[in-house]
């Protein structure tokens, strides 16, 4: 059983490393499909001298075929190699890495906000469905879900920075605690709609296994209410995972928003100011690193179903056995 | 039989069901003894189902019961008021009463192993934290539980997708029982079963019950089968208790004319009948009946009384004397019910035995002509179709039979395009040699489901319009069409939700012969329905063929089924047919052993 298990879980593990390069082609196609001269581009907004054009060229291999460019960036890219920044003129990977702590912890704050409340409001919602409290926390769901990010933390900052004065009303903080503190409110901000959405999802899934037959037989034959849930939560797992899977994929998009509207200096702030000078090389960098982080995402979750639900497992198996 | 004695386990009465939208279940009194078979019989909409759900508190939400349920066990007597909402389920539920589900399929938990399931039903001495250190003494107890429904010990690590749907009903069977309940209440037990495996699993809750002399509720629409299992039986209409008394007296010598209607609708396995006995109409909602007999309406026998005010249930007396002391309580709610039980046969005035079928002329030329088909679906070890060989003449209809697994619903796929066999040929003698899409309107199919088989988005006449259209034919032949199948011309308006099963299956046998077909296929197209529905459709089916001079090839896991359609059957298993002939011939004097013990299995 396991080996066949293994066995899938290194032809996903293929699939997804495909997957990465295929995007990183694309990627790296972006530079090429922004219209103009690409040498001209990668000077970005500066004043262009023709010896300034002729050294982008030999620098980045502009004369030789797009493949061999290609390689030549992707080599680089896997070792952390990104190349040069065009606005700050030094490299791109430390630069992302000096960005990445505040975006790690923002979006991982958020991601366990939406989690840890999401999921026990959705399954709540579900146990007491039709009721007030199920109404309540549906329609609240339904304005966190509608509601732009930014919108939401620009009346955080309003109400609880401004008026209150309970959160800072931007930048980063000195020391863990103090830090923390200042990525509260762009957490919740980021953590609200994505929350909603995991309060929809569970309370749907939850809601499904609750009226299958199982859990009529599972009362019938006397199991308390906190076995029954059990029962249910277990077989809602997957549409639950799944919706924590592709949250990830909406935080990034998330998060450059929240990053400007907090003024924090995070990877999302970075790609603004670099889209914005024309910053190809960090735009590139930054696009592949999201796109790894989502496929590994992917990855993850596709796995879990293997641990949640043996029906998939059994089919892994046999599907391997017949091709084998 | 045991003799029931007037002490009852479960004594329920004046029990009521209602829901926001009206009546459900309109005062019902029932009593169950030790060792005791209770059947209730009816079809959908009786109110059955409500009943048992309402005994163990599972009611759906917005639906609310009320009455008294008296318990007498071995853990001391209980009273429960049913409306009280306050009720503390956890003292009846599993130790006292334990709810068996119809589909094996879907009432276990499809992520956890059986042992598991079965263990959560075992009740601990030391209250929840005895968990860690009981581990072997529950292991023992799943082994013990897994024996007595005959499964072997290594099913308690297997999930429920790894096993049949016998061994799952059985895996069922012993986590109901794993709190030792006094009475099991099986909701349509063996209903999703293979009619072998029915035998079986009936069976094995008889020796149960005999061993445990627990009290069992059967919930069932199959007359026959409460016959053969139950003492007494208490049937069913509207909500409302129409008839009871012991299964042989109230089967036997009906004396409320539903249940004699009921009992003609079965059609028999013995011979064919010309024309099945049905009843008119359908079931009324139990909220629309006021003040009269809810069965009035389709009575033959009803007088202007019955219409006046709802007949109390009265005792009448058995046809035997000799046996009112042991049996008791024949009780009867129909005012007529003297004349309905001087009438031999209610309803079969209609039903004499046909011909054995048209002789297929000798001379009739093929239509459809099946060789060597075979199909494994990918992923399965064993194939579905392993080299099938079947003829259809002009003007035939022929019954496959078989139970799941045999590969029947796979060859009528193929047949009609649906699937592309792995080997051999389907060769279809249309008139012009047609191909593709011209073929495919040559041959259509009518499923089992007519819920799920009808678009719930369109209006029957959209829906008729569209098959019509399919074939070029003028949309004005709809209300032709709906005529053609015995529905009023304005249900052309109507959405399937607001139809019954049976319209529904009649929309759908519409929407087939839109493109006038020369076959048919009816892939279990009457299994999803009540008996007295059943009857209609299979009617219409016959008069359909007469009329239309259709071809019909018959999917069907019911035999009895298969002796009203067909002139020639096909037994099929694991693939293969295992016998074929004319129907009076397999189901006759079948030669083959599968084909006696399908007919064996099924209840005398």
């Amino acid at each position: 059983m396991n080996r066949p298990v293994l066995a899938f879980a290194l032809r996903r593990l293929g699939a997804t490393l495909l997957l990465l390069l295929a995007l990183s082609l694309l990627v790296f196609a972006l530079m090429y499909l922004s219209p103009g001269d690409v040498a001209r581009n990668m000077l970005g907004t500066r004043n262009v001298t023709p010896e300034a054009l002729a050294e982008i060229r030999a620098r980045y291999h502009l004369d030789e075929p797009f493949l061999t460019q290609y390689w030549l960036w992707v080599s680089q890219a896997v070792t952390g190699d990104f190349g040069t920044s065009i606005r700050t003129g030094g490299p791109v990977g430390p630069l992302m890495l000096s960005r990445t702590g505040i975006t790690a912890a923002t979006a991982g704050l958020a991601f366990l906000l939406s989690a840890l409340v999401g999921i026990p409001v959705g399954i709540v919602a579900a146990v007491r469905r039709g009721r007030p409290l199920d109404r309540l926390l549906v329609g609240v769901s339904v304005v966190g879900v509608s509601a732009p990010g930014f919108a939401v933390g620009l009346l955080l900052l309003y109400v609880f920075a401004l008026g209150l004065g309970w959160f800072p009303i931007y930048g980063t903080g000195d020391g863990f605690l103090d830090g923390l503190w200042h990525l509260v409110l762009p957490a919740v901000a980021l953590a609200l709609g994505l929350g909603a959405f995991v309060v929809k999802l569970t309370r749907a899934a939850v809601v499904r296994e609750l009226d299958q037959d199982y859990v009529t037989f599972a009362r019938g034959r006397g199991l308390p209410e906190s076995a029954v849930l059990r029962i249910v939560l277990r077989n809602a797992a997957i549409p639950i995972v799944t919706s924590l899977g592709l949250m990830v994929a909406y935080l990034f998009g998330g998060t450059v928003l929240i990053e400007v509207t907090f003024a924090l200096p995070g990877l999302g702030a970075l790609m603004e100011e670099s889209v914005l000078f024309k910053d190809v090389p960090v735009v590139q960098a930054l696009t592949l690193v999201v796109a790894f982080v989502v496929s590994v995402t992917a990855l993850v979750v596709d796995l879990s179903y293997l641990l949640i639900d043996p029906r998939v497992r059994a089919r892994t198996v046999r599907t391997r056995a017949v091709r084998g | 039989m045991t003799a029931p004695t007037r002490t009852g386990m479960l004594v329920a009465s004046d029990l009521r069901v209602v829901s926001d939208a009206g009546p459900i279940v309109t005062g019902l009194d029932l009593a169950v003894s030790p060792g005791e078979t209770v059947a209730i019989v009816g079809e959908s909409g009786s109110g059955k189902s409500m009943t048992v759900k309402a005994l163990l508190g599972l009611l759906p939400p917005g639906v609310r019961a009320s009455g008294r349920l008296e318990l007498a066990g071995g853990a001391g007597d209980l009273v429960v008021d049913l409306a009280d909402p306050g009720t503390s389920w956890k003292r009846v539920r599993g130790s006292r009463i334990a709810l068996l589900l119809q589909d094996p399929f879907t009432s276990l938990s499809p992520v956890h192993r059986c042992g598991e399931q079965i263990a959560w039903g075992i009740p601990r001495p030391g209250g929840r934290t005895a968990r860690a250190g009981d581990r072997h003494g529950t292991r023992e107890h799943v082994t013990r539980l897994l024996g007595e429904v005959g499964l072997p010990a290594d099913v308690a690590g297997k999930y429920p997708f790894q096993l049949s749907g016998g061994m799952r009903q059985r895996v069922a069977l012993a986590a109901a029982l794993a709190a030792g309940p006094d009475l099991l209440i099986a909701d349509e037990p063996t209903t999703a079963l293979d009619v072998t495996t029915q035998h079986e699993v009936l069976e094995l809750v008889a020796g149960l019950q005999r061993g445990r002399d627990m009290g069992l509720i059967l919930i069932t629409h199959d007359l026959r089968l409460a016959r053969s299992r139950a003492d007494r039986v208490l049937v069913m209409y509207a909500g409302r208790l129409v008839e009871e008394g012991t299964a042989a007296e109230v089967l036997g010598d009906p004396a409320h004319p539903y249940t004699a209607r009921l009992a003609a609708c079965d059609p028999p396995l013995t011979h064919r009948l010309a024309v099945l006995p049905t009843i008119p109409g359908s079931v009324p909602a139990p909220s629309s009946v006021v003040a009269e007999c809810a069965f009035a309406a389709r009575c033959e026998f009803a007088i202007p009384a019955c219409r006046t005010a709802e007949p109390p249930l009265i005792e009448v007396a058995p046809a035997d004397p000799a046996l009112a002391e042991a049996t008791g309580g024949r009780r009867t709610a129909c005012l007529r019910s003297e004349v309905v039980r001087t009438i031999e046969h209610v309803g079969e005035s209609a039903a004499e035995p046909a011909a054995a079928g048209i002789p297929a002329e000798a001379a009739a030329s093929p239509l459809l002509t099946v060789r060597g088909l075979t199909k494994r679906f990918h992923g399965s070890a064993v194939p579905a179709l392993d080299g099938v060989d079947l003829e259809v003449t002009a003007g035939e209809s022929v019954a496959v039979v078989g139970e799941s697994g045999s590969g029947k619903t796979t060859l009528a796929r193929c047949v009609v395009g649906l699937e592309r066999p792995d080997a051999g040929d389907v060769d279809f003698h249309a008139g012009s040699g047609a191909r593709g899409a011209a073929l495919a309107r040559r041959v259509q199919i009518v499923f089992q489901d007519p819920y799920s088989a009808l678009n719930p988005g369109l209006t029957v006449g959209t829906c008729l319009a569209e098959a019509l259209a399919a074939a070029g034919r003028p949309k004005s032949e709809v209300a032709g069409l709906l005529t053609l199948v015995g529905l009023p011309e304005g249900y052309a308006r109507r959405r399937p939700r607001a139809l019954s099963g049976g319209e529904r299956q009649r929309v759908a046998i519409a929407r087939a012969l839109a493109p006038r077909p020369e076959l048919l296929v009816c892939d279990e197209s009457v299994s999803a329905l009540d008996v007295s529905v059943q009857a209609q459709v299979l009617n219409l089916l016959s008069d359909l063929r007469r009329e239309l001079g259709l071809t019909m090839l018959f999917i069907t896991h019911d035999l009895a089924v298969a002796r009203q359609i067909a002139d020639r059957v096909y037994v099929m298993r694991g693939g293969r047919v295992v016998e074929s002939g004319p129907v009076d011939d397999v189901l006759g004097a079948p030669e083959h052993e599968y084909t006696r013990r399908l007919l064996a299995s099924i209840p005398q």
